[in-house]
This record gives structure tokens, C-alpha cells and sequence, in this order.
């Protein structure tokens, strides 16, 4: 009893990261009709191979299986979800009505998020909600569990003489140590911690200097010590792959000695873990780095072999 | 300024399709400085609807479609005539449908935004008239219109090179802007503090506004 007090949310995550343990987490992206053996599969791939999984709500503004469904079918299969939430697809109201659903239903984690924006997905003239932005977002889940109300101020119970039952998530955001202005990156990570997060996630890392320039400034500002972070990490399978994500995704940085070597490399995707797992043992020398963050995009059975080859399996 | 633009032709030649004799109505105010619905945009229109359509086109501009007064000098006109075909923004052409009950009304152009003139034949958005401007603390850019997801606290990883990523080529990022205009004026302390959630209930999301001054009222 004592012990689950101390904890925000008592998930597994906050557990490992508390401890001071690397964490490893994953992402698994819901698929795009009702077909529960695909995640099934998915699901199965990670199972006992990281401590978490990010579970993605409608990714790149395609319509998908809820994040908040696929949450509850994967904790039933023993697998910890990080419930994503963008701010495109709800106002404050459908938020606090899912989290409190979502809590309900057994998920812990949330990954606060403003969202990829409507024109990048497969309804482009839907309208963007984004009543919050993501900070706004984190603070909001912040004060359901701390202040135990609701982001209009009122207390979250069912009536006046009820109890009160705040939902208790273990809150996280992103960060993108590589999108403009550079500057300006720490400092609005920090207002992400002054708004309540827990953990960040960041944006998957290429340009390993660039990063280690953004944790020294991380570090300068202490900010390390008031949040868990996670670095980011996309495994390459091609070089188109690679040309794609330096060239296609908004600030993402992927050098050209990496696209070199995959270039080269007989077996490109072998390659690309490789060159995966170097970077997972660089980012763990990192002072700051609690854990990592691997985004296998659509390839989810390659995460056990990442994490073993990483010497990350302990779980 | 409202800015606006003429719809295809095809579109307007199918709106006043039915109707035998039309009144072509230019505004003198916005949409004649924006080049869309002046006097000088009647005067192209109308040809090319009597070219290409049977019914027969007048033509005239009034100083402001979006104030009722300014009709009087055609009503006798605009009376003759089957139908009203407004080249005002959105505004004047309701303006329209208020004084002439009677008239089917249409409009010749779409009104796309509130904004600058940015150089011959540019314009760009500015303004979203969401009742409750902050521009005072965002060094005179308005986040809520020039970030794509209207974010209150800073940029999203979409910013690259002060682009933004829905529109690489053409749109800046509205937070870069914001970011340089607050380092040069050295007020990027202010950055650093959280926005709270914004009051939506004052833009069109509380219904549709009204505006009442007492001090107008009485004179």
C-alpha cells in the first residue's frame, strides 16, 4: 500500500524509470481497418521486449483504430500502452471524457501530443481541432491527477457529495531536438516540464552531435533531473527509406554518412540495424538519457533482435 | 482587409443560369483594393457573362455592400432585374439578401481571409478575428492565425528553417517569426512563460457575434 502511493500512476514505466533503470519502449502503430490479428501480431512481437508501448493515435493524420482501444487489447495481452493524444482530433472536452475512459479501462501512460496536421494524412480537408496545444495538453492531465480537477477548475466528481476519482496517468510529450528555431527547443521543452510532464520521447535522432549539443543544454538547465528522457531511434531499412525520412519528414536530420553506408552495405536493412544499435549504446553514454524509444515503423518484428542486440534484454 | 477572389466562371455562369436579366454589383471597399470586386472587375466580368451566357448584364458598384445605406442609389435598378450577382465578400452579398428580399442573390466571389497586401498580386492571412488579441505579447504576430495548429507555446517539430512544414515553399512559420521579433525587441523571457488555453467562446465557436456600443448607440 505505502509503495503505490508514491507513485503518480504506479505503470510500469514510471516504475522502471524511477528506479533508474534504461528504459526501453516501442511503438506500434494501430492499423487502418478492424482487424484485430493484426495487432495481435504486433503485440506479440514486443511482448516482453520493452517496458512500454506507444500506442498511436491516428499517426500522420490517417484514420486508424483508436489509440485508446488498442491500449486496452494489448494491456489484455500483457503489454504496458502508452496511450498517444494528439490535439488535432479533440477539443478539452472529448480529452478529459477519454482520459478518464482510458483510465478506466487500465492505461497509465499518456504521450501528450499536438499532432500531425490534417493536410499530411488521407483527410485533408478535415477540420483541425486544436482547442489545446500540447502543452496545454500535458498540463491539463496534470491537474486531473495533482489538483484532482478538471481544466475548467471544477473538481472531477460525480456531484457534490461524491468522491472524488481523478484518473492518475504517468504524462509524457515529445520533443524534437532538431526542428527550428534550435534555441528555442530547450526552452520550450522546459515549459513542457513547468506544465507537468513526466517523460519525453524524443524525435528519432540521426545527427548524433546535434543531439548531444541539445542534452548539454538540457543539462545546463538542470532540466534532465526534473524529467525522464527518452531518446528516439528509427531503425533504417533502405536507403530510400533513409532519402525519405531526411528529405520528407519535418525535422528529421539524417546525415549522409548513414545513407552511405546502407548505400553500400550489401544487406541494407542489416545494415540499418546496425547502425541502430550503435546508436541506442551511444545515446545510453549520453549523461540525461534515461531510456530509449525505438520506432520500428511497420517493423515491429525487428525490435527483439534491436533490443538483444543492444544489451537491453532484461525484461 | 477582407481579401477575395473570383470564383471559375463555369461556377458563376451556373449560378445565374435560370435567371434572364442580372445585376453585376461591384463593392468600392475592400474587395476593390484587393482587385477582386471593384468597378474595374464589374467593368471585365460583365462582358464575358454577355458573351458566354443569354442573359442580359448590367452593371454597377456601390461604395459598400456591407452597409445598408449605400443601396438606396440602386434599388430602382437592382428592382428590374431577376437576380443580383454580388462581387463583395461573403458579408455584402448577406447584405444583399437583407435589403432585396424578393431577389435571388449570388455570389461572384469567394472570400478567403483577412490579411495583408504582400506585393503586386500577393496576399497572405493575417487575422482570424478571434475577439481577444494577443498580439501585444507575441511581438505583433498572431499565433492563432500564422501557426498552422494555432499552438499558444511555441513551435511544433514541423519548423524547418523558418518554413512550416505544411507548406514548405511558401508559408513562414508562424512561431520563427514570432521567436525573431521577441529576440530583437530582447523580450524572449516572455517565451519561456506557458499560455493557457485559449477562450474560444469569443471567436465564431461561441456562436455567431455580435458587437453593441452604447456610446454609438446614442449619439
Amino acid at each position: 500500500m505505502k509503495q503505490t502511493t508514491e507513485y503518480k500512476s504506479a505503470s510500469n514505466l514510471e516504475k522502471t524509470l524511477t528506479a533508474g533503470k534504461f528504459a526501453v519502449t516501442a511503438e506500434l502503430g494501430p492499423p487502418k481497418s478492424a482487424d484485430l490479428e493484426h495487432i495481435k501480431n504486433k503485440a506479440k512481437l514486443l511482448k516482453g521486449h520493452v517496458d512500454a508501448v506507444n500506442i498511436t493515435d491516428n499517426q500522420t493524420a490517417i484514420v486508424r483504430v483508436s489509440s485508446i482501444a488498442v491500449g486496452k487489447l494489448v494491456l489484455d495481452m500483457g503489454l504496458e500502452p502508452i496511450m498517444q493524444m494528439t490535439c488535432r482530433d479533440r477539443n478539452r472536452l472529448a480529452m478529459q471524457s477519454d482520459i478518464l475512459g482510458a483510465y478506466l479501462l487500465g492505461i497509465r501512460n499518456i504521450l501528450c501530443l499536438s499532432g500531425d496536421h490534417t493536410c499530411f494524412g488521407n483527410h485533408p480537408t478535415a477540420r483541425g481541432v486544436y482547442d489545446l496545444d500540447s502543452i496545454q495538453l500535458v498540463e491539463m492531465v496534470r491537474n486531473m491527477r495533482d489538483v484532482k480537477v478538471f481544466q475548467n477548475g471544477e473538481e472531477i466528481r460525480n456531484g457534490k457529495k461524491a468522491e472524488i476519482k481523478e484518473p492518475k496517468m504517468f504524462i509524457g510529450a515529445a520533443a524534437n531536438p532538431f526542428a527550428d528555431p534550435f534555441e528555442y527547443r530547450v526552452i520550450r521543452l522546459e515549459k513542457k516540464i513547468n506544465a507537468g510532464v513526466d517523460f519525453i520521447q524524443t524525435q528519432c535522432i540521426y545527427d548524433m552531435d546535434r543531439f548531444a549539443s541539445w542534452m548539454e543544454q538540457v543539462r545546463n538547465r538542470g532540466l534532465h533531473e526534473k524529467c525522464k528522457i527518452l531518446a528516439g531511434v528509427t531503425p533504417l531499412k533502405s536507403v530510400g527509406m533513409a532519402k525519405y525520412m531526411r528529405d520528407k519528414v519535418a525535422g528529421v536530420v539524417v546525415p549522409d554518412y548513414y545513407i552511405d553506408r546502407l548505400a553500400k552495405a550489401e544487406d541494407a536493412a542489416a545494415e540499418g540495424i546496425k547502425i541502430c544499435v550503435e546508436q541506442i549504446r551511444r545515446l545510453r553514454e549520453i549523461e540525461g538519457v534515461a531510456g530509449v524509444h525505438i520506432m520500428a515503423i511497420e517493423w515491429e518484428q525487428k525490435v527483439a533482435e534491436i533490443v538483444e542486440k543492444a544489451q537491453l534484454k532484461k525484461r | 482587409m477582407i481579401v477575395a477572389e473570383q470564383k471559375p466562371i463555369e461556377e458563376i455562369k451556373e449560378l445565374i443560369g435560370p435567371h434572364k436579366r442580372v445585376l453585376l454589383l461591384g463593392c468600392g471597399t475592400c474587395v476593390t483594393v484587393c482587385l477582386a470586386g471593384g468597378e474595374r472587375q464589374v467593368a471585365t466580368l460583365a462582358p464575358i457573362l454577355r458573351m458566354s451566357t443569354k442573359a442580359e448584364i448590367l452593371e454597377n458598384t456601390i461604395e459598400r455592400q456591407c452597409d445598408a445605406e449605400f443601396f438606396d442609389e440602386i434599388k430602382e435598378q437592382a428592382e428590374s432585374c431577376d437576380a443580383i450577382l454580388s462581387m463583395a465578400c461573403g458579408v455584402g452579398v448577406q447584405m444583399v439578401a437583407r435589403v432585396f428580399p424578393d431577389k435571388p442573390v449570388y455570389p461572384a466571389l469567394n472570400t478567403v481571409f483577412c490579411g495583408t497586401n504582400d506585393g503586386a498580386g500577393q496576399w497572405s492571412e493575417n487575422c482570424l478575428a478571434c475577439g481577444d488579441c494577443k498580439l501585444g505579447i507575441f511581438g505583433g504576430v498572431c499565433p492563432v492565425t500564422r501557426c498552422s495548429k494555432s499552438l499558444l507555446n511555441g513551435p511544433c517539430g514541423g519548423s524547418v528553417d523558418g518554413m512550416c512544414e505544411v507548406d514548405p515553399e511558401n508559408t513562414e512559420c508562424g512561431w520563427q517569426l514570432i521567436y525573431d521579433r521577441l529576440k530583437k525587441l530582447g523580450k524572449l523571457d516572455i517565451l519561456a512563460e506557458n499560455a493557457q488555453p485559449y477562450d474560444w467562446s469569443k471567436t465564431h465557436s461561441g456562436g455567431p457575434r455580435r458587437l453593441s456600443r452604447e456610446d454609438i448607440a446614442q449619439l
